[in-house]
């Protein structure tokens, strides 16, 4: 494969990162709180607002269940008011992060709504207010969940990004449809599944690795 | 609103006689006043009456055992006493504070003078024993060095002062709940509720940390209040016991009066798990209706409180000169009272047969004729 070949790879899976890396970030920072609310908000629960969780939960579904393809396009506006252009990586970032965080979130809810209920009323019980309930207990005892939730969460952004090429934000994908499809260039599309896969496992390791560290509940030495 | 609720609310304490006597009682820590608990349907399922027409007061620096059967209300009761739950009617009083008028920061600035502790410890997965303990000081604000030296101090004070880096993972059952008896106790409460704190341990290490609860009442002078459905817990510690059922206190006392002196069923029905009125299988299989010649009478004799059981067996063989058999005994001791039964055989046809039952009435020996053996 020749230099210029290999440096279009390497510029390729630095957009991929920088594409993930970055919606991942935006989507925890939205999804975390509202998964967390999801989780809280039921009828009897720490912040009961039984209505407005069932207004969130539908837009929540509403947006996991619209074609990522679909959603790259249909907010072609919104993108534009957000990262001034609806072009490029910097762009893509938006509908990625759009997409992952509700995902997020449900992953989130998932979690948090694992954590014994008896836990809460112990902290209750010594005074803590919701908010104390939140930061000192239910996020810590989800821990191990939040993160392999966040690990789920990065493989399915590189699955996403995949697509992005069609509003120009590059990356893996892109380059493997324009040089191993569009050109037959099977060698190329070769080394873009490689990458994505040695990506795949690198952060699906890091996090399970995490994970495992910050799990208390297994006996440990 | 109901008219009882709107009595409750922002009305001054002194009022209280209005609603009921044991209100009023001095010096206790826990009042309830005309406290019933209904929770409304939900889902389909109906409505329940967890509590009704509850008056009774714990008083301070006591052990108060709760006793009751699985559905009784216990655990409505106690976590009234927290202000978890709030009463449908009536007021619940907590060293002179109306805990189920409180609200928010209000109600959460006087939980942290109630501890509780819990039947399956509820420790923080995440946080090692010494960071579980100073969670409670953390929610209430003290400083970090503040609550190092009290956490220290705790560790020592439930025997436990090697596991401060250990995770709730790496310890025993009975090491938990004295981690949890520890964080508990952090802020300094003048209450410590206990939710079965003992019924998922075995009974050595039960032992154990009721003699814990003990020397914690002694010595910081914690009014304890037991939540249990084990008598032998209630027997082991409690000085006062209130008798739980179906959402009703049917007895409520000293535990010595109550136990030598039980009225209500469920209240026989818990002593008899310690004092064994159930006559052992073997002797009770042989019993039969009908005398035989040269067999025995069975009677049964319920030993309760003063009046010399220990001896009773000895004094009615010498004073009748009959050669008495003890098919079952089971003596215990109740607050400080002799409480059990004793089954004997006795020999001599009917004629002796009324003569001990005379003689057994004559020092208020309660006996029952259960049949015959050969």
């Amino acid at each position: 494969m020749s230099p210029e070949l290999i440096n279009l790879i390497i510029q390729a899976t630095g957009e991929s990162l920088y594409m993930v890396g970055i919606a991942a970030l935006l989507g925890t920072a939205f999804g975390l709180p509202l998964g967390v609310f999801l989780a809280t908000s039921r009828k009897g629960e720490l912040f009961a607002a039984p209505i407005v969780n069932r207004v969130l939960g539908i837009v929540v579904n509403a947006t996991r269940s619209t074609p990522f393809i679909i959603l790259v396009v249909a907010i072609i506006p919104f993108t534009r008011l957000i990262a001034g252009t609806s072009i490029g990586s910097t762009a893509a970032i938006v509908p990625l992060t759009i997409a992952s965080a509700p995902f997020i979130a449900r992953l989130v809810e998932a979690a948090i709504r694992e954590v014994d209920g008896g836990l809460i009323e112990t902290a209750s019980s010594f005074g803590a207010s919701p908010l104390q309930i939140v930061l000192k207990v239910l996020i810590p005892e989800a821990l191990p969940g939040l993160l392999l939730a966040l690990t789920l969460a990065v493989v399915s952004l590189l699955g996403y990004s995949a697509m992005v090429g069609a509003v120009g934000g590059g990356g893996l994908g892109d380059l493997g449809i324009r040089y191993g499809y569009q050109r037959f260039m099977p060698e190329m599309m070769l080394a873009v599944v490689v990458v994505l896969i040695a990506l795949v496992q690198l952060v699906q390791s890091a996090g399970d690795y995490l994970a495992r560290r910050v799990n208390r509940r297994l006996r440990h030495r | 609103m109901n008219a009882h609720q709107s009595l409750a609310v922002g009305q001054p304490i002194e009022t209280l006689e209005a609603i009921s006597p044991a209100a009023t009682e001095p010096d206790a820590m826990v009042r309830f006043a005309g406290i019933s608990k209904t929770y409304p349907a939900y889902r389909g399922k109906p409505g329940v009456n967890a509590l009704q027409n509850i008056d009774f007061a714990i008083p301070r620096g006591s052990i108060t055992g709760v006793i009751g059967r699985s559905g009784a209300g216990k655990s409505s009761l106690v976590r009234l006493i927290n202000g978890l739950e709030k009463p449908t009617t009536g007021r619940v009083i907590v060293d002179n504070k109306d805990i189920s008028a409180l609200t928010g920061r209000e109600l959460r600035l006087a939980q942290r003078s109630i501890g509780m502790i819990f039947q399956h410890f509820n420790l923080l997965s995440s946080r090692t024993a010494a960071d579980n303990i100073a969670l409670p000081l953390e929610i209430a604000g003290w400083t970090k060095a503040d609550i190092k030296a009290r956490v220290t101090e705790l560790l020592a004070l439930v025997g436990i002062a090697d596991k401060h880096d250990r995770y709730p993972s790496e310890l025993s059952g009975g090491q938990k709940q004295r981690v949890g008896i520890a964080r508990a106790l952090a802020t300094r409460p003048d209450v410590l509720l206990s939710d079965e704190a003992t019924s998922a341990l075995d009974p050595q290490t039960t032992r154990a940390i009721l003699d814990l609860l003990a020397s914690i009442n002694r010595e910081l002078g914690v009014t304890i209040v037991l939540i249990t459905h084990e008598m032998s817990v209630v027997r082991q510690l409690a000085k006062e016991v209130v008798v739980l059922d179906a959402g009703h206190v049917v007895e409520s006392g000293h535990v010595a009066d109550i136990f030598t002196h039980p009225k209500h069923p469920i209240t026989q029905s818990f002593l008899a798990e310690v004092v064994g009125d159930s006559l052992p299988v073997s002797p009770a299989s042989r019993i039969v209706s009908e005398p035989s010649a040269g067999g025995r009478a069975v009677i049964r004799i319920q030993v309760r409180g003063a009046g010399a059981g220990d001896t009773v067996v000895a004094r009615l063989a010498r004073e009748l000169g009959l050669d008495v058999a003890l098919l079952s005994a089971r003596i215990d001791e109740i607050g400080g009272q002799h409480v059990g039964s004793l089954t004997l055989g006795i020999p001599g046809g009917e004629d002796a047969v009324t003569r001990t039952l005379t003689w057994l009435s004559q020092y208020q020996f309660s006996a029952e004729r259960l049949g015959y053996v050969a």
